[in-house]
């Protein structure tokens, strides 16, 4: 429909008015808000309010951390997507619906029972401690919050794409010779790489803003365990607006990449499957 | 950036495979064993671990710390905080899907992209953008003390109110609803783009007016849609922690959600209390997959 031809479907402008209306109120004004308030500082308050060590300490844990979660939910993400839609078992539907618990489950709820899970005297943790090793109030700690947070988004991603992959060239792959174990390296994986791309760089984004889940299991010491979302509400408790809101600034510009990097991986993974 | 997480447009048929394409009993077996294991290891077990930890001083001791006048009042406010953000997130997602999927206009992608934009901000950042604006040292706090105001009427009647929005309900709710904001939408703009125009125009063709069409055609198609975004919407709205966190002050028995009450009564070291009130939200969040599956399901049959 373009202008000259009018859609004889009523209420285009009161709906786009109302749209508009509302996403400015509540998400563009908001946000413009942070950075208006950072235009205020100087150069170098701005820099040193998101350059210091502690700072960037809390970068590098958040960065390698969501890092490794994401890359371990892309391998087990795969492994439970492919059961899911491939292999018929018992109880099957229940454990598919069980997978968004993560989306379900308030973060807080999820940060105290995986603490209590891994603490040295938890189920888990007391089973590890005796060779020294701690999960709790550690990095591994806030990998394994991570990864509890990401799980859904890399298995959602990838199980509609399986279920449509076309039997065809498998049967092909296998009359022509292949045993199953290439048919699966050679033919389906590479299928499903953008899709299992796109799911990684969603599970790596919300990981980079988690916070519930991660303060109560990472023990959250300055410079070791202290993840940046929670330095920015440190900042906040010290009534260091300027400051927590220059950290804001940096991590709304690594989530508006990430989402530019998700938009683009959806459009070649769309692409990839319209063949 | 959710879009791929949870969609009504996933169907779940299994069919049997040519034996060529059948991957070996061995095989099958040990990814079945891996994928379930990881489940339980990352799943089950703490959702378990809540209501273990929620009893282990035994039932009477469970529901004492459920009585509890504090949680209550945060059981009502986190109620009265999704009762608030669900509706209006619905009425926008309702109003967004009609102008995206039904019209088209310049800029719709942008206006996709934006609609999404609060699934990638941290929810941390979520409560400071509102500090910035209606905190004491934001555009509010200013607007309060200028001497020289817009509107002067409204700031006297705002002080003399002692109207606050920042630690306290309205910065819960607006927080809550930011960090909702895209669920409903993004449920329905798909669903609507793939449902099309041919019905709403035979209505209107048919005489109908505009919100006859609405009420009569498009709602009944979409509703399990609808219902399926509120489920989520409501999920999160009612579990949101991060950005109500920055907000909300922590002020007992008034500016206290649940997951709040929750992680402060694990800071004071009330175990059982904490995990009592945690296994109130585990509950909620499998009534939650319990719909949602319920609406999948249902969804599946109609278009089976």
């Amino acid at each position: 429909m373009s202008r000259s031809h009018r859609s004889v479907i009523p209420g285009f402008g009161l709906s786009l008015g109302l749209t508009l209306t509302y996403l400015s109120l509540i998400v563009l004004l908001p946000l413009s808000a942070a950075f208006i308030k950072t235009l205020g500082m100087s150069w170098d308050g701005f820099w040193t309010a998101v350059a210091s060590p502690r700072v960037v300490a809390s970068y590098r844990i958040s960065f390698l951390a969501s890092l490794a979660a994401a890359s371990v939910n892309c391998v087990f993400g795969l492994i439970v997507a492919w059961v899911l839609v491939r292999y018929p078992f018992p109880g099957r539907r229940i454990v598919d619906a069980l997978v968004d618990l993560p989306f379900a489950l308030p973060t807080a709820v999820a940060g105290i029972a995986l603490t209590a899970l891994y603490a040295p005297n938890g189920w888990i943790g007391a089973l590890v401690a005796p060779y020294g090793v701690k999960i709790a109030f550690t990095e591994i700690g806030i990998f394994i919050a991570l990864t509890f947070i990401g799980l859904p988004f890399v298995v959602r991603t990838l199980q509609p794409i399986i279920e449509e992959l076309e039997p065809e060239f498998e049967e092909a792959s296998a009359s022509l010779g292949a045993n199953r174990w290439q048919t699966l390296r050679r033919v389906i994986f590479p299928q499903l790489v953008p899709a299992l791309l796109t799911g990684f760089a969603m599970a790596f984004a919300r990981a980079l803003g988690e916070y519930g889940s991660v303060v109560f299991i990472s023990g959250n010491m300055p410079m070791r365990t202290e993840i940046t979302p929670l330095l920015i509400i440190t900042k906040l408790e010290q009534y260091d607006y300027a400051g927590a809101t220059a950290i804001a600034v940096v991590m709304l510009g690594a989530s508006f990449l990430m989402l530019l990097v998700i938009n683009l991986l959806q459009k070649w993974s769309r692409r990839h499957h319209a063949v | 950036m959710a879009s791929a997480v949870s969609s009504l447009s996933r169907s779940s048929g299994l069919t049997a495979r040519p034996l060529a394409t059948r991957d070996a009993p061995w095989l099958r077996y040990t990814l079945t064993a891996i994928a379930l294991g990881f489940l339980a290891l990352f799943l089950v077990l703490p959702l378990v671990a809540v209501f273990t930890e929620a009893l282990r001083r035994g039932l009477g001791a469970y529901f004492a710390a459920l009585n509890d006048p504090d949680g209550l009042h945060a059981l009502k406010l986190t109620l009265f905080t999704a009762g608030l953000a669900v509706p209006a997130n619905l009425v926008f997602g309702v109003a967004a899907a009609w102008c995206i999927a039904k019209f088209t206009f310049p800029g719709k992608s942008l206006l996709i992209t934006l609609i999404d934009l609060p699934f990638a901000v941290s929810p941390v950042i979520s409560g400071l953008i509102y500090v910035l604006l209606f905190g004491a040292q934001g555009w509010y706090g200013h607007y309060l003390a200028a001497e020289h105001p817009w509107l002067p009427g409204l700031q006297a009647w705002l002080i003399e109110q002692d109207f606050k929005i920042i630690f306290a309900v309205p910065g819960i709710v607006l927080a809550t609803t930011f960090v909702t904001f895209p669920f409903i939408a993004r449920e329905l703009i798909p669903l609507m783009q793939t449902q099309g125009n041919d019905e709403e125009y035979a209505a209107i063709t048919l005489g109908a007016s505009g919100w006859q069409t609405f009420r009569k055609v498009t709602l009944p198609n979409i509703k399990w849609g609808l219902f399926y975004g509120v489920i989520l919407c409501n999920a999160r709205a009612m579990g949101e922690f991060g950005a109500v966190s920055v907000v909300s002050g922590h002020i007992r028995g008034e500016t206290n959600t649940l997951p709040l009450h929750v992680e402060i009564l694990y800071n004071e070291y009330q175990f059982v209390g904490a995990f009592a009130a945690a296994s109130i939200l585990a509950l909620l969040a499998l009534v939650t997959l319990v719909l949602k599956s319920l609406v999948e399901w249902a969804h599946a049959r109609r278009h089976a």
